[in-house]
């Protein structure tokens, strides 16, 4: 079995979601490979052999140093066509999941998207794709080659494993329409804290919160608890708290080792953002919300009450 | 200026969804509607007709009931409909329903097309890269703002990081997010008139796509099964009488969580 890794990156870091498909590939035996593309990223390519990778195939062009899909659709059109390899793997992500879907129409490859883990079975690459509502797990394959698969972001852990990678340069060949979308003003990172989808600890806000000015609540719990904020698709809609920190089917995917869920009903599209979080605490005052059912531990109560008793018990264990 | 909004019809939000053991797909057989997700792209498409003018066609995949559902976009304000019906092209997965669109898009060749964000019916969120990559032109995806200006598309995209702003010379893909505008309602005379704008249902030969380019056939992914989802860890239900934050700090302390 041969893969090959998309590893993403943003400021100067190889993203954690594609260390940890790395980490995977290389759990389930064979050559794992990678591929880096960019601009001034020749140094983050040995990072990638502590994750595994046995050689990391890099594009350093500056033609690469925006992260627009198309340019790196046909860079890993010009690996590929030099290569073989059972399977392609991606970190799901707004940028990733672009380049593997127009990456299948320009190879006529499958791809199988939304995946929650990989596996060899009697020497054949399978998925597991949840669907439904994660009601249904499905075992998905591939009828070509190579097999293109997104994992759902959060999925795996990046696990070091000490190695080195050997760095293998290439030159990719560009088409005209793939340069045609150009990158006027990059985004940065506008959060303060951690980011939410490496914090270890995440509490969540939804719209049972009341209104805006109740944030403070939330984000003094989630200071006592060394963790970052997050909030519902309702609560981003209303304008009450920024879109970088939506946990959902829109937003982001999210497995912290706790996530306490503040006024949040949990319907489906909010659980598939979060419901491979470790530990799930849930606050609401409506005995019939849905978290209840998937909440490790669910609460029935008044948030407003609960939330900032809670805080100061937090700070004193923790100055204790 | 012509634009193209790729729409999809999906079984209604409110129907119970379950999918068939035998062809291991999801049963389309209920009632069925716009994807709400494309309303939003037909609003937009709107929106950029009215600030200048020219047209709105809706581009479908999908059974001959789909035109029911599609009107919708045309009492919205869409001016007529293009539907790919055929029975060949059920079951298709990205690689073949983006082949079967970009056939009928290519047969329109518009200044512009929208997409809506995602489909209610999966999770993907993919088919406008593999559509942009067929008809060889530009995309912008997750738009949540979109203006025209000097032939050019010029998206706000969110990522993870905040918001991009990107352009893209026409004719050119964007995907719009759901966060972009407030789609407006049908009125009255927009529903009346609907009926009358021209709506055209077309077969894969019409479009010059072969039955085994489409459908299962033309596909290069499979369902091999269907299993029951990992089983979650008992959960505990607690009222609050007044001693829950200590409760909870007792279960997090418990489960090693602080």
């Amino acid at each position: 079995m041969r893969f090959l890794v998309f590893l993403e990156h943003h400021e100067g870091k190889l993203q954690k979601d594609s260390l940890g498909v790395l980490s995977k590939a290389a759990s389930l035996g064979g050559e794992v490979e990678a591929v880096l593309l960019g601009s001034d990223v020749n140094e983050l390519a040995g990072e990638a052999g502590k994750y595994g990778a046995q050689r990391v195939h890099v594009d350093d062009d500056v033609l690469l140093d925006k992260p627009l899909p198309q340019p790196r659709v046909d860079a890993l059109e010009t690996l590929l066509g030099g290569q073989q390899f059972d399977a392609v793997l991606f970190a799901s992500s707004v940028l990733s999941a672009d380049i593997a879907a127009a990456l299948a129409a320009r190879l006529d490859a499958g791809l199988n998207y939304d995946l929650t883990d990989l596996a060899v079975e009697d020497g054949k690459v399978v998925g597991k794709r949840p669907a439904l509502g994660d009601s249904v797990y499905a075992d998905v394959g591939w009828t070509s080659e190579p097999r293109l698969a997104l994992i759902r972001s959060g999925t795996f852990e990046p696990k070091e494993v000490g190695g080195r990678a050997e760095v293998a340069p290439f030159e990719s060949r560009f088409q005209d329409f793939s340069l045609a979308a150009t990158m006027v003003e990059q985004a940065h990172e506008e959060s303060e804290g951690p980011s939410i989808e490496d914090a270890d600890v995440i509490v969540a806000a939804g719209r049972g919160l009341g209104g805006p000015d109740n944030f403070g609540l939330v984000e003094e719990l989630a200071k006592a608890l060394g963790g970052a904020v997050a909030a519902t698709r309702a609560v981003v809609d209303a304008g009450w708290y920024p879109y970088s920190t939506q946990v959902g089917q829109t937003g982001k995917t999210v497995s912290p080792k706790l996530y306490v869920a503040v006024g949040i009903s949990g319907a489906i599209q909010h659980k598939v953002g979060m419901q491979s979080s470790g530990l799930i605490v849930a606050i609401n005052k409506d005995p019939n919300a849905p978290i209840f059912e998937y909440a490790d531990l669910g609460v029935v109560g008044d948030l407003h009450e609960i939330v900032p008793k809670l805080t100061e018990l937090v700070r004193a264990r923790k100055a204790a | 200026m012509k634009i193209a909004v790729c729409a999809k019809y999906v079984p209604e939000s409110t129907a119970a969804r379950r999918i068939d053991p035998q062809t291991k797909r999801l049963d389309r057989s209920g009632e069925g509607a716009l994807n709400p997700f494309d309303v939003n792209a037909v609003e937009e498409a709107l929106r950029l007709k009215e600030a200048g003018d020219g047209e709105v066609v809706i581009v479908s995949l999908g059974p001959e009931r789909a035109l029911e559902a599609m009107r919708r976009a045309l009492a919205m304000g869409a001016d007529r409909i293009v539907l790919v019906a055929d029975e060949a092209a059920a079951g298709s997965d990205l690689v073949a329903t983006s082949r079967v669109l970009a056939a009928a898009l290519e047969r329109e060749s518009p200044d512009l097309v929208l997409f809506g964000q995602q489909a209610n019916d999966a999770d993907g969120a993919v088919l406008w890269a593999a559509v942009a990559e067929r008809l060889q032109r530009p995309l912008i995806s997750q738009v949540a703002e979109l203006s025209l200006e000097d032939g050019k598309a010029r998206g706000k995209r969110q990522t993870e990081y905040g918001y991009d702003v990107i352009d893209a010379p026409l004719p050119a893909v964007v995907a719009v997010s759901d966060a972009i505008n407030e789609p407006r309602y049908p009125s009255l005379k927009g529903i009346m008139g609907a009926k009358k704008k021209p709506q055209e249902t077309v077969s894969l030969a019409d479009l010059g796509v072969g039955a085994e380019e489409a459908g299962e056939a033309g596909s290069r992914t499979t369902v091999e099964a269907l299993n029951d989802p990992p089983p979650r860890g008992d959960t505990l239900k607690i009222e609050d009488d007044g001693s829950a934050a200590e409760k909870i700090l007792e279960f997090l302390q418990e489960r090693k969580a602080l």
